[in-house]
């Protein structure tokens, strides 16, 4: 394996991390602000608990995931796509590098850039709401694991897309319905029998439950589930990906 | 030695287009190597066969040793791509993005190499300036200085003249020469027939998918050019006269121009016979003189006959 372009391809995506810091970190943090001021301070105080958990406090787990998936797939596929549509990525394809290290170099930038920003709106959340995170290490290995898939689910958008509509559309239209409807802002026993069936097949769901269990001890659904739903989420997209590098799919003629 | 090796490879685009027809072709170390042909006579083709962009329909290639497919990451390590169209990454500096590809290509960050590169093409003084501040032959040379931003053995140079003024082109084979020097084989394509004259040790000729002609360029100067001598004639003729019937003359400009063609091959050109019996048959002129044919026209007559001979090739 090829590590010093790991390391530059990290390096590299890094470096536009930090030169677009305010837009990369600031901005979600802002978002993330006032989904707590609406629905935290000003809706939240007039709800009642949530299986004992304040509705403030329940919804903060949900809140990172909702910035983390929207970021690591948007982080995830402009790292790739943007060499592609400049015409850069004739180095990529030329260079001594496989599907390893392209993806630990991308989407492991992209899934550190969305770690990074999940802890500063933990931090953030904290300014507004008490809570404690009853399982430190689970919340890190959720936070980690979501973080990697989504990039890794960014990067093939990236590839797949040949506009930057495309880049848009699939974080718009698929993403943030499956993260509203995922349980970021409610527990899914509040939903209908039928509504409680079909949402286990959402993904999105899993992921803040298990995310919510590492703060709260609590959960919709089994944490072993969850984090194995997960990991099959991650080899799913990992699959695709290499499918993907082995037939030079949209990236060699 | 050969440093590359190509054989039997051919392209179909998806779309049925033939791009290249079983291309076989071999490069030495060391060497400056021209590829000429028209637009879209399989340059960039091959070239991003060769580099790993695009996949090959069949054949293989072998790049200092390594096969570019089995073992591409030491093949592609040998290789250093400079494309044809400038694709930066504009909001990148100069240094952070030759000191990317140096990683991107297995080399370990080494700052001496890339003020090496970087006062070469003249840029040492641009290094912390974000690349879309640059001009547009300031941008090529960037791009070069990413190919050598690894010290590779084997260096394409995919039209590297094209929008470039005429002083960069001279400083830019000034060098190349100075790669070769150090043991480089380069292999440049180009519209700017001058260019490969100037510079190549070997020329091949592509057209219409197919390499039909590779030779040493001054064996093919030799073998395909002509050389003129033109007579200014004191007085018009009207005609050859009958003494001189023989020789390959012919009149020119309503006969106030004799032109003798010879071949630059053999020894005797002809030339003091002719001139001999020229003095016999009165004849006087008022100046003399020589003319080789340039590669461009030896090209043009190549890829006009090979057009002719070729009826079946699809063009897109």
């Amino acid at each position: 394996m090829n590590l010093h372009a790991v390391k530059a391809i990290y390096k590299f995506e890094m470096s536009r991390t930090w030169r677009t810091l305010f837009q990369s970190i600031a901005t979600p943090v802002m978002t993330t602000s006032l989904y707590f001021v609406v629905f935290g301070s000003a809706i939240g105080s007039r709800m009642g608990d949530v299986s004992g958990v304040s509705y403030g406090a329940f919804i903060v787990p949900g809140l990172i995931m909702l910035t983390v998936l929207m970021e690591s797939v948007s982080n995830g596929s402009f790292g790739i796509y943007m060499p592609k549509f400049a015409g850069t990525i004739y180095e990529l394809l030329s260079a001594p590098v496989g599907l390893t290290e392209t993806l630990l170099g991308y989407t492991g930038a992209a899934a550190t850039k969305s770690v990074i920003l999940g802890l500063v709106i933990l931090a953030t959340a904290r300014v507004f709401v008490p809570f404690g995170i009853e399982h430190p290490f689970w919340m890190m290995a959720f936070l980690v694991l979501t973080s990697v898939t989504f990039a890794l689910l960014g990067f093939l958008i990236g590839i797949w897309a040949d506009s930057w509509e495309k880049i848009q559309i699939v974080p718009m239209m698929v993403v943030t319905p499956l993260t509203f409807l995922g349980g970021s802002f409610y527990s899914i026993s509040m939903l209908p029998d039928v509504w409680q069936k079909i949402t286990l097949f959402n993904p999105v769901v899993y992921l803040v439950n298990g995310f919510r269990w590492s703060f709260y001890g609590q959960s919709d659904v089994n944490v072993v589930l969850s984090f194995s739903m997960t990991l099959a989420f991650l080899l799913l997209c990992l699959a695709v990906v290499s499918w993907m590098f082995r037939t030079g799919y949209k990236l060699k003629n | 030695m050969n440093v590359l090796t190509v054989s039997g490879v051919s392209k179909t685009y998806a779309t049925g287009f033939h791009a290249l027809k079983s291309v076989d072709l071999e490069i030495r170390r060391g060497e400056i190597f021209a590829l000429l042909g028209p637009n879209g006579a399989g340059k960039t083709t091959l070239i991003n066969i060769i580099c790993g962009i695009v996949t090959a329909s069949t054949g293989t290639i072998t790049a200092d040793g390594h096969d570019h497919v089995r073992d591409f990451r030491k093949a592609r390590a040998a290789i250093g791509l400079v494309p044809q169209e400038l694709t930066t990454d504009m909001f990148e500096t100069v240094w952070n993005t030759m000191a990317f590809s140096r990683g991107l290509f297995g080399k370990p960050p080494d700052d001496s190499v890339l003020e090496k590169v970087l006062r070469d093409l003249s840029l040492w003084e641009k290094k912390d300036a974000k690349i879309m501040t640059l001009s547009g032959g300031m941008k090529r040379r960037v791009m070069i200085g990413k190919a050598l931003s690894h010290e590779p053995s084997i260096l394409f140079l995919d039209e590297p003249s094209a929008g470039v003024d005429v002083e960069l082109r001279r400083d830019m084979w000034q060098m190349v020469r100075g790669l070769r020097e150090r043991g480089v084989t380069i292999i440049l394509t180009t519209h700017y027939i001058e260019e490969a004259e100037e510079m190549a040790d070997r020329i091949g000729v592509i057209n219409k998918g197919q390499l039909i002609l590779v030779e040493e360029k001054n064996a093919l100067m030799r073998k395909l050019g002509k050389k003129q001598l033109t007579l200014s004639l004191a007085q018009p003729m009207a005609s050859i006269p009958p003494a001189l019937a023989a020789l390959p003359l012919e009149l020119q400009k309503e006969g106030m121009e004799l032109i003798y063609s010879f071949d630059t091959q053999t020894h005797d050109t002809g030339i003091a016979p002719l001139l001999r019996k020229l003095q016999e048959a009165g004849i006087e002129f008022k100046d003399l003189h020589t003319a080789e044919s340039s590669l461009e026209e030896i090209f043009v007559n190549l890829v006009r006959s090979g057009a002719t001979n070729d009826t079946t090739g699809a063009r897109r």
